[in-house]
């Protein structure tokens, strides 16, 4: 499936600018604190508005402002994580999966929560409310709950950033093997997360793509101090 | 310094306390029975349950959008809206009540539209939830608001890519969690409702049976049988004590 983005949109002071293209595979976008980034993917997810432009997934048209097409959030069919989870804290880890699989049957709803929660191990947790998850749990199983619904493009922001070591390690190879292949976007501040999703790196900088390419490209040409800090970074990992 | 603090706070506890000590105490048991076969019981009881029942429903089912509203949008309107409906609490009742009868009375703003259409609002048991209204929205509201903007926005973008209409959303998602605050809402509301004095005698009357809830009744009592006035004010209070404990119970209560 291929995606296709272009997108302006007036935030405050910040102009956002972005034009992006790929296919079937983890786009990850980097950039500094107050770039746009959330934003970004709040669009895409259509919970923020742009000025004007185009985002097609496959073949359908999730927004086209020359001829007003605007699809509400529940029709765009995109995965959203937001930093910090948003699990529902209010249900069980089995509702919160099933929140999306409403239009099925009960019997096969509950059979893919119970398949979905197995792949990843936490079945024992699946009547536990989210408080009561590691944070590596949490992050699993909002993860989970975003997949199960086979959302056409997932949009992930910093899916890794409140985590400790272990928890990261963990939960990276769990990402990039359920992002394989599929089109997505990753906002990260970690190299590592790029190289473990074998995704290509998009730069976002004061609301325009300053740099596009594999780590190994923007290694070698790093265009701004940004990115030279980011991948400089990356090294180390 | 300690001292001071704790004798200065135990004073406060004390002027608190005493009235209602007072007022329990106050009442004999001759009182009791003579109040409680006291033919302006009844009907000041009736309305007074009654019309708080009708205007709390008024307040949560106008209420809770109302306070989404404001909680979600950053406009300037909701900003102004906000500070609006706040504008009761400031209020005293008595000018809530000048207020509804120029806006409604037979010379008010609406008055003449509503006297063509054969409704005459004021001194009647209508008048009594109006005021109520009025004067308890505001508590509902601030609750609401302030319970709704506990709801992590972001929560609510995931439920709807997950498929939900904004309807369900926040009917599954935004209001379990903001419910406590709006029950808790809700009993100050109700309690501010049943207590409604000063609007509801200038506004609606103080006529037997017709517009005189528990307040006005204990009003009347006292101008010609002080032990009747102790008991009324006994129910009033025990009533009202009751709703507070019921609802607060209620939003406790895990989903």
């Amino acid at each position: 499936m291929s995606v296709w983005i272009r997108l302006h949109a007036q935030l405050g002071t910040l102009a956002l600018d972005v034009a992006l293209d790929w296919t079937d595979r983890p786009l990850a976008l980097i950039g500094p604190n107050g770039s746009g980034k959330t934003t970004l993917l709040r669009i895409i997810a259509g919970a923020a508005r742009a000025e004007r432009g185009v985002i097609v997934v496959g073949d359908r048209v999730l927004y086209r402002s020359v001829d007003g097409i605007d699809l509400p959030s529940e029709e765009r069919h995109v995965g959203y994580l937001p930093q910090g989870h948003g699990l529902f804290p209010h249900l069980s880890v089995r509702a919160n999966v099933a929140f999306g699989l409403r239009h099925l049957p009960r019997a096969e709803r509950l059979s893919r929560v119970r398949v979905a929660l197995e792949t990843v191990d936490l079945l024992a947790l699946q009547d536990a409310r989210p408080s009561e998850l590691s944070g590596g749990q949490q992050q699993t199983v909002a993860l989970v709950r975003a997949l199960v619904t086979e959302p056409e493009l997932m949009l992930l922001d910093e899916p890794l950033a409140a985590m400790d070591a272990t928890n990261r390690r963990a939960l990276r190879s769990v990402l990039g093997a359920r992002l394989q292949g599929r089109p997505a976007i990753v906002v990260t501040h970690d190299a590592r997360d790029v190289a473990a999703l074998g995704a290509d790196v998009c730069v976002l900088e004061e609301g325009e793509i300053v740099q596009r390419g594999s780590l190994f490209a923007l290694r070698a040409d790093p265009q701004t101090a940004f990115v030279a800090e980011f991948v400089g970074q990356g090294t180390a990992g | 310094m300690r001292v001071v603090g704790t004798v200065l706070a135990a004073t406060l506890v004390a002027l608190v306390v005493l009235p209602m000590v007072a007022l329990v105490l106050g009442a004999a048991p001759a009182d009791w029975v003579a109040a409680l076969r006291h033919p302006m019981l009844r009907p000041a009881l009736g309305l007074s349950v009654v019309s708080t029942g009708v205007s709390l429903a008024v307040i949560v089912i106008g209420g809770t959008p109302l306070a989404w509203w404001i909680a979600r949008s950053p406009g300037v309107a909701a900003r102004a809206t906000e500070l609006l409906v706040d504008l009761p609490v400031v209020l005293p009742p008595a000018v809530v009540g000048v207020a509804l009868l120029q806006a409604f009375g037979r010379r008010g703003l609406l008055g003449p539209a509503l006297d063509g259409i054969g409704v005459h609002l004021p001194f009647s048991p209508a008048a009594v939830v109006l005021a109520q209204v009025v004067v308890a929205s505001p508590f509902f509201v601030q609750a609401a608001v302030s319970a709704f903007r506990g709801v992590d926005a972001d929560g609510m973008i995931v439920a709807r890519t997950l498929g939900a209409s904004p309807g369900r959303a926040f009917l599954t998602v935004a209001l379990p969690l903001a419910l406590p605050g709006l029950a808790a809402g809700a009993a100050l509301a109700g309690a501010r409702a049943f207590g409604e004095f000063g609007a509801t005698l200038v506004f609606a009357g103080n006529l037997t049976g017709r517009t005189q809830s528990m307040p006005l009744a204990i009003y009347t009592a006292l101008e010609s049988d002080i032990g009747l006035a102790v008991v009324l004010s006994l129910l009033q209070a025990s009533v009202g004590v009751a709703l507070l404990i019921l609802l607060r119970m209620s939003s406790v209560r895990r989903p």
